[in-house]
């Protein structure tokens, strides 16, 4: 009887495995659709952040209806946890089951880091990021499959280091982060600044997903005048409420991802260390700007229930997928040719930002993009971040030449040092 | 490592393990008398938490001070009332089948996660501890500690010894230890076994959700939190001996310190340290170090 359903159940997978094998072939070749997959974090410690792509993606896509260049746009949506298999596994489903012709992700670094690997095995597919951030994805390398249309963590802690020590007197600052690509970039960014003026740096890392971060409180030097949150998503706040709860009375600064709508539209005892908090990143929630203000206006309209303001993932998400569809509508749908003319387009692409300036890529497909120092300020019970400083075309390398800031190796969770005496 | 930080660091160990503890003893205490691995413990760790949330919510934001407190009753019989359910509907007819209960229960807490996150969506929350749990205690030696963490030390005595009392000075203890030794003699003893069986699901169940708001007002709560506290509940209960209270207190002891004294110490290898302490436990006492052979 087992054997039985055995055999009937193994000839009836098989006749679902060969018929999907037949049937995929006549789905590429259907010549109205361009199939474009998605990798955002729907699971882990980024899913809010995650959510927030998802919803500009959705906007990007239906600002053009699901149409370019005469083409119907199939969208297929895969959802990672920030862990680079995952990652990994999730993009090739969508390149081998899907067959999707473009991937739009991922959103945390090391995955970034995994799909520039596999973009490399890959003809005529295209893989443009979401907004993973690790400085080494496009620096070190590189594959000419994988573009990246926002900064990387370097790019978007600039101008942090020079404002702690100049503007806040910052001389010995103890950093709490997360043990992995991202940070280890955040860190390089703000210590390449902060170290060059005499600063002085103690670190402390912790795994990313850490929810306890008791010991590391405890582990803040008492002659550190400053710390710095590198968190992000669930981590940062965690890492904030046990700060408050701990009576912490170091003044904290703040990376990009840290002071985001994810952290401040979540209500607990972090609001009051947040307040007043200076940051740096690559978005400001209440510019002026009109784009921006546009921006905004349309994420609210369709979406009531997200953010008081778009995330740093909606925005470099919208980005993405911008960039996507200018590429697209630039070479007229034409992906053939292992999709030549359409990277050729993308590399050569200046894409208008949500935040009113432009974005373009270097000879290693990075952006080339402004940074902003931040300060948080409450709105009758909202946070947002306002501009302090404003910085622009901030390049991977902070303007130095390639070879000589190759030269200062990759960043990791010891490099670069500068440690108290 | 200073004197004053490592004592903060022991004491740190300490109170996670509390937390360990209260959530692990429900997962103990159904293994113990059911066989029952019940992967599906951490859902009713969320089930607790986000149920207790929903009530909570609304009444702070009324400022009423007992929100935190009901918060913890409905957590508690919410996740209780989840725990009845799931033995009467669906492992009590598969009891002593081991592997299905597994597959159900893992099944189940993939379920529930997604039904939670439809409903309560993807944003972190957190409770907030009355006031006069919040804020920090001037300690000997340690100097300012949060309150609430001691709070914790607290609950897990609490529960520690409520439990202990339960199962040695009862009758229903009486009944759930005659289980653990041999059921089948129970039943002939004329108890009614499946009705007891229930009421210790119920039991671990409210633990599971007296742990769920103890610990989303610790940390944030958030999707993937019922996997981490799953996977710790299992550490402790192997490093303990399954179905032993004072193993499980041990084992979270264990786990607790080592994490936080890793943190401290290396904190890019902290996680292993606790996997080495399941490793060393496993190869010299498979049973766990309260645990009894069979």
């Amino acid at each position: 009887m087992f054997r039985g359903l055995m055999t009937r159940s193994t000839a009836a997978l098989l006749a679902v495995t060969a018929s999907a094998a037949l049937a995929a072939p006549t789905l590429a070749q259907q010549g109205g659709t361009i199939r474009i997959g998605s990798i955002k974090t729907l699971e882990g410690p980024f899913a809010t952040g995650g959510q927030d792509a998802v919803r500009a993606l959705t906007m990007a896509f239906e600002e053009v209806n699901f149409t370019v260049a005469g083409k119907k746009i199939e969208w297929v949506r895969e959802s990672s946890n920030a862990q680079a298999d995952v990652a990994l596994a999730r993009a090739r489903k969508l390149i081998e089951q899907d067959q999707v012709d473009i991937i739009i992700g991922p959103l945390s670094g090391a995955e970034g880091m995994a799909l520039r690997d596999y973009s490399r095995t890959l003809t005529g597919k295209t893989i443009v990021n979401g907004q993973s951030a690790a400085a080494d994805t496009t620096l070190r390398d590189v594959s000419p499959n994988f573009f990246r249309f926002n900064g990387d963590g370097m790019q978007w802690i600039a101008g942090l280091g020079t404002y702690a020590y100049q503007k806040m007197n910052a001389r010995h600052v103890a950093l709490v982060g997360g043990d992995y690509a991202f940070p280890y970039a955040q860190v390089f960014g703000f210590m390449q600044e902060f170290c060059k003026l005499g600063g002085k740096v103690t670190k402390l890392w912790s795994p990313l997903g850490t929810t306890d971060f008791a010991s590391t409180i405890a582990s803040i030097p008492k002659n550190a005048d400053t710390v710095l949150v590198i968190h992000g998503g669930t981590d940062a706040l965690a890492f904030l409420t046990q700060y408050a709860q701990a009576g912490g009375q170091q003044p904290l600064i703040a990376g990009p991802v840290t002071v985001d709508q994810v952290v401040m539209s979540a209500r607990g005892p972090h609001r009051r260390l947040l307040n007043n908090l200076i940051s740096a990143g690559p978005i400001v929630d209440d510019s002026d700007d009109p784009t921006w203000k546009a921006f905004v206006a349309s994420y609210k309209k369709r979406f009531p229930d997200g953010f008081a303001a778009p995330s740093i993932n909606a925005v470099h998400y919208y980005i993405a997928a911008k960039a996507v569809i200018m590429a697209l509508e630039q070479v007229k749908g034409d992906l053939s040719n292992n999709q030549q003319a359409f990277q050729a387009a993308l590399a050569k692409l200046e894409v208008p930002t949500p935040m009113g300036g432009k974005v373009r890529l270097d000879d290693n497909r990075q952006a080339i993009a402004s940074n902003f120092i931040r300060r948080v300020v409450d709105r009758n019970g909202q946070l947002f971040t306002t501009q302090v400083e404003r910085f622009d075309n901030v390049t991977q390398t902070f303007g130095m030449p390639r070879a000589e800031f190759l030269a200062l190796g990759s960043p990791s969770r010891d490099n670069p040092s500068c440690p108290p005496q | 490592m200073s004197g004053a930080t490592a004592a903060t660091v022991i004491l740190n160990g300490l109170t996670l393990a509390a937390l360990y503890f209260v959530v692990a003893s429900g997962f103990s205490l159904i293994f113990g008398l059911m066989r029952t691995v019940n992967m599906a413990h951490g859902s009713l760790y969320l089930v607790g938490a986000y149920i207790g949330y929903a009530v909570f919510e609304p009444l702070y934001d009324r400022d009423l001070w007992y929100a935190w407190y009901l918060a913890i009753l409905a957590g508690m019989a919410a996740a209780a009332l989840f725990g009845v359910l799931m033995q009467t509907v669906l492992l009590g007819w598969m009891q002593g089948q081991e592997l299905r209960q597994a597959l159900v229960t893992i099944a189940l807490s993939i379920i529930v996660a997604d039904q939670l996150l439809a409903r309560f969506g993807g944003t972190p929350r957190q409770f907030f501890a009355p006031d006069a749990l919040f804020g920090s205690t001037a300690l000997p030696l340690i100097g300012n500690y949060p309150t609430f963490r001691l709070v914790q030390i607290g609950v897990a005595l609490a529960v520690g010894i409520g439990l202990w009392l339960l199962l040695n000075r009862t009758r229903l203890g009486l009944m759930v230890r005659a289980g653990v030794d041999d059921r089948p003699m129970l039943a002939a003893m004329g108890v009614n076994v499946p009705l007891v069986a229930v009421l210790v699901f119920a039991l671990g169940a409210a633990l599971a959700g007296l742990g769920g708001v103890i610990g989303a007002t610790a940390q944030p709560l958030a999707q993937g939190v019922d996997a981490r506290f799953l996977l710790t509940a299992l550490v402790v209960v192997i490093v303990g001996g399954m179905g032993s209270i004072a193993g499980t207190a041990i084992g979270a002891l264990l786990v607790g310190l080592a994490e936080q004294i890793g943190q401290a110490l290396f904190p890019t290898y902290s996680v292993i340290l606790t996997f080495l302490i399941m490793v060393v436990v496993l190869a010299i006492r498979p049973q766990g170090i309260m645990g009894r052979a069979r």
